[in-house]
């Protein structure tokens, strides 16, 4: 079953508006951290430094050390999984037909072979995730990255795809809707599977996200940057400027003795 | 003894204008490829070696202090106040920063035991070489790593390492001017805070 006409028309006016919305916020040319809301974001930033050490940090501990590793796995294969319908309208929406038909073929053999997501025999045929969503959309709409913002519970973001996430969340309901029904529920079903992947991610990646949260002389510095960088690595919106403007004198010192 | 001076001169004379006439750097894309396929093939058999960890750790600082352009990506972490620094005060910080940089990556290599990297493309940026690779690690998506190459030090060496995007120059210069803001910009507490990080 495909989202119905209604459903798309909401979905692009939504993004439309927030993709103008997002536009707003522009960038003075030749600088690469947009931060207009650096204080209030450091205030956000404190917060959920406290929340991680004393919510998510423990509980992934527990967590990780609790349930058996093909466990967690299929937890997150599972919201892996109930997160591909979102993710082929969303290749649909930006005009890639074959990855959209990549995924939907990825569901398909993961909600019956795979036992309703819990495995991933897909991955080994060659029908990798192809992740998206719609803050992905945006950007390939050509709206603007806007200005870096940190979200409460939910980290570092930019006002596209902070964007992005509130439409994800909106029209999350297909992933529920298409998705395989565990429990009476299927929407707690996802939730769950959501928080579970969050806290194995934090488990899995406990040294690197230690190393950055705690361990760092600015982690809020860090985090931005690590943020940027890698989202526009997974946008392709990296480029050759940006990479010669930070090599440019590195070897000019050199020659000056 | 006149002779040989003059044919020195000459000779000297010569490399310089070749040297002005053609572009400074010779290093091509197929010799930096070579280099990082030299240094895949060493971190490979270094994660797939059964070793402990902690003899893992000595081979890796081996492998960055041996294939990376150690002072130039310390001098640029340092950004500006290296300028100022006195040179006692800048080898000091290399070390440093040397012993500092292992002791933070070498927590993250626990994750490469067992699998493996491959390089799989390599292009010429203006002056330097962007060798391209990926690695595939256990029970992880694979992951984008890009070595940066240049032989403008003398040898060739690479000046930055990026995985998925993130370089870790970039990131060793905001983190070291955080580290110095803290110290009021003074170097020498710089230095003794560096010793104990990472």
């Amino acid at each position: 079953m495909l989202p119905s006409r209604a459903f798309a028309k909401r979905t692009l006016l939504i993004g439309l508006g927030l993709s103008v919305l997002s536009a707003c916020s522009i960038p003075e040319p030749g600088t690469d951290v947009h931060d207009p809301y650096e204080s209030v974001n450091r205030a956000t930033h404190r917060v959920n430094l406290e929340l991680d050490r004393s919510a998510l940090r423990p509980a992934s501990q527990v967590y990780g050390t609790l349930v058996p590793g093909p466990v967690r796995r299929s937890v997150d294969n599972a919201a892996e999984n109930l997160g591909m319908p979102s993710a082929v309208i969303n290749k649909v929406l930006q005009g890639d037909i074959g990855d959209a038909i990549h995924n939907t073929a990825r569901f398909a053999v993961n909600t019956t072979l795979g036992l309703l997501g819990l495995f991933d025999p897909a991955t080994e045929m060659g029908l990798e995730s192809r992740d998206t969503g719609f803050a992905d959309t945006l950007a390939n709409w050509g709206a603007s990255e806007g200005a870096y913002v940190v979200l409460p519970l939910l980290g570092p973001s930019t006002e596209r795809d902070a964007a992005g996430r509130f439409v994800d969340i909106l029209t999350d309901p297909i992933g529920s809707v298409l998705g395989p029904k565990l429990g009476d529920k299927a929407e707690d079903n996802r939730l769950g599977f959501m928080a579970g992947t969050i806290i194995n991610n934090r488990y899995d990646l406990t040294e690197t996200i230690d190393g950055i949260l705690y361990d760092s002389a600015d982690s809020y510095a860090q985090t931005r940057l690590f943020y940027l960088d890698s989202r526009r690595f997974a946008l392709g919106e990296t480029s050759d400027d940006a990479a010669i403007d930070l090599y440019d004198d590195l070897y000019e010192g050199l020659f000056d003795e | 003894m006149n002779k040989l001076t003059r044919r020195t001169t000459l000779a000297g004379m010569i490399s310089a204008i070749a040297l002005a006439a053609s572009p400074a750097f010779t290093l091509n894309t197929a010799q930096a490829r070579g280099l990082i396929d030299e240094v895949v093939a060493k971190i490979n058999s270094v994660i797939n070696s059964g070793k402990s960890e902690a003899a893992m750790y000595r081979d890796f600082e081996a492998l960055f202090n041996r294939y990376a352009d150690v002072p130039t990506i310390s001098r640029s972490a340092l950004g500006p106040p290296a300028r100022s620094a006195s040179s006692q005060q800048l080898s000091q910080f290399s070390d440093a920063f040397a012993g500092y940089l292992a002791r933070k990556y070498g927590k993250q290599f626990r994750d490469f035991i067992g699998g493996e990297i491959t390089v799989e493309d390599a292009r010429q940026v203006k002056s330097f070489q962007e060798v391209q690779a990926v690695a595939k690690l256990r029970g992880q998506s694979p992951f984008a790593v890009t070595f940066m190459v240049s032989d403008r030090s003398g040898s060739n060496l690479f000046f930055d390492l990026l995985i998925e995007g993130i370089s870790l120059l970039k990131s060793e210069r905001a983190e070291i001017g955080a580290m110095l803001d803290k110290n009021g910009g003074n170097i020498d507490a710089l230095i003794r805070d560096l010793k104990s990080a990472g």
